[in-house]
């Protein structure tokens, strides 16, 4: 096969990304789904934040943002399969993208993160936006996104997303590739969601687990997909920390993409195509 | 046949149809059983860092989490001919045959599945709900037991009220409005903690235009045997399960005049 070099999968990739963008309407219902759930959120956590006894390691502004950035990227979380790959495996088409003289991993990996990126742009900007300015001037300012700690702090977190995008694209495309076995991506879903939710951060920050619980919550690989940027971002995790957490995103990313080439290649000899 | 037992055939079938894939069945449950517990793990975490959420313990916070979760997984079990009516009656036409038929369309549309996969959310609820009475030491006479049953079943047609209101907007917009899913899981979602520690206006909210207090935050209160915080008498506190079934009622007549100017898409 003749090397083409990355053309073809900044070309999937830059496809991908602007059909996705054609879904305004369901990006804005989705805001408002999550600036709704963000506040109930919000609301919560300051209660217990002014009410309750104990302390806590990160503080109620930071937690606060924690919810926000958390609420702006949830489209970056790798909690289900591509329903069009789901469809191609139905319907056989699974079969073209074999034909293709590319390597279907790296096809499939552009491909989840044009569909991941592309989802999340819409809805970040907005979310990002009136969380940290319009809260201050309509006197929501105690429920506002805080500006990330330092100049330094906003470079590592932007480094750090982007480890995001790969490592939800890397198991994002994982998912895809179970889809072989399973022909509908359901069965999959179901569990993914409440794992990946839970172990991210999405349910509560992490840091708000028992303390016992933190060394294990941070070494597992979901944590990369929002308590470490988030937390790099008001610089709970700064300097050497912040470049550990990092590696340790990319080490849980190479990890993931090693293991999806080698399922791809598998599946793909032994592959049976439905349909006719 | 009367409506209970048309409505028992219907459930039948729609069970039969659903055993027939009992490991989609089965994993659907769990699947679905996992991803609500994550809530109350999440719940459960915080009361271990914070200890306490002003005078509210884990063990009340649960028995406001438990109510709510059984009242929404059954609202929902039932009620998925409602939450697809925009697109899969509407704007294709289907809704024409619903009304040549000599009964009530809501009966219909109740009848049209009952998603056994609910049962996961609604397990969970028990479970949160058995832990939160094993827990708190009440006196469980008939006075509570029956306030609790009443939350229950004035919860469930406060969901039930809900999804009928969306989709009777389903009549002028055609689609079905996803932003009605912030009233509903996110009715759930507030109702989870007790309505008392949110911002004035969002209590107000909830309370004076969608009553989801009147089912998931003061008949607790009433069972919990405390005074309310938010000061409402104790008589309200029994009385205010039945607005679940006013607002449903309002939902239904909302319903009819909808139904009233249905013009059908054709083909």
């Amino acid at each position: 096969m003749r090397d083409a070099g990355t053309g073809p999968y900044r070309a999937i990739f830059a496809a991908r990304f602007l059909m996705m963008l054609q879904y305004r309407a369901a990006a804005l219902a989705g805001i408002a789904t999550q600036f709704w759930f963000g506040g109930i959120m919000v609301m919560a956590l300051s209660a217990f934040y002014t009410e309750g006894g104990g302390s806590a390691s990160i503080t109620r502004a930071e937690a606060i943002t924690y919810i926000w950035l958390g609420q702006a990227f949830l489209g970056l979380l790798p909690w289900n399969v591509d329903p069009e790959i789901a469809v191609m495996m139905r319907t056989g088409n699974v079969a073209y993208e074999r034909l293709r003289p590319v390597d279907t991993y790296f096809y499939w990996f552009a491909r989840a993160m044009a569909w991941r990126t592309a989802a999340t742009l819409l809805r970040a900007i907005p979310l990002l936006l009136v969380t940290s300015v319009v809260f201050d001037w309509v006197g929501l300012g105690a429920w506002s996104l805080q500006p990330p700690q330092s100049g330094t702090a906003l470079a590592l977190f932007l480094l750090s997303m982007v480890a995001v995008v790969l490592l939800s694209s890397a198991l994002t495309t994982l998912l895809n590739i179970s889809v072989v076995w399973t022909i509908s991506g359901q069965g999959i879903n179901v569990f993914t969601n409440s794992l990946v939710l839970i172990l991210s951060g999405m349910v509560i920050p992490l840091p708000l687990f028992p303390d016992w619980a933190h060394l294990m919550l941070l070494l597992q690989p979901l944590a990369g997909l929002v308590d470490i940027p988030y937390r790099i971002y008001f610089a709970h995790l700064s300097g050497a920390e912040a470049i550990a957490g990092i590696a340790l995103q990319i080490f849980w990313t190479m990890l993931f993409i090693g293991l999806g080439h080698l399922c791809m290649t598998r599946t793909m000899r032994r592959i049976q195509i439905q349909g006719g | 046949m009367g409506a209970l037992g048309l409505y028992g055939r219907y459930a039948m079938a729609s069970i039969k149809g659903q055993l027939n894939y009992p490991a989609s069945f089965v994993l659907l449950t769990i699947g679905q059983f996992l991803s609500t517990i994550v809530e109350f793990i999440g719940i459960a975490a915080l009361f271990s860092r914070f200890q306490s959420l002003g005078e509210w313990t884990l063990a009340q916070v649960a028995l406001f989490y438990g109510t709510v979760n059984i009242a929404f997984a059954v609202a929902d079990m039932i009620s998925r001919g409602f939450d697809v009516f925009g697109p899969l009656f509407v704007k294709t036409g289907e809704f024409d045959r619903l009304l040549l038929r000599p009964r009530a369309t809501p009966l219909q549309l109740l009848g049209y599945e009952l998603r056994l996969m609910r049962l996961g959310r609604l397990l969970q609820g028990v479970l949160v709900l058995a832990i939160a009475v094993s827990r708190l030491d009440l006196a469980w006479g008939l006075a509570e037991t029956a306030l609790l049953l009443a939350a229950v079943a004035g919860g469930v047609a406060f969901f039930l009220g809900l999804v009928v209101l969306q989709a009777t907007l389903a009549f002028w917009t055609v689609e079905s409005l996803e932003v009605a899913n912030t009233l509903t899981y996110g009715g759930v979602a507030a109702a989870q903690y007790p309505l008392e520690i949110y911002h004035n206006w969002f209590r107000q909210f909830f309370t004076f235009v969608v009553p989801l207090s009147c089912v998931a935050y003061f008949p607790i209160v009433g069972i919990l045997g405390i005074d309310d915080p938010l000061g409402a008498p104790r008589w309200f506190l029994y009385l205010s399960p039945l607005f679940g079934f006013v607002f449903l009622a309002m939902a239904l007549i909302a319903w009819r005049l909808g139904e009233r100017r249905y013009a059908s898409t054709g083909s």
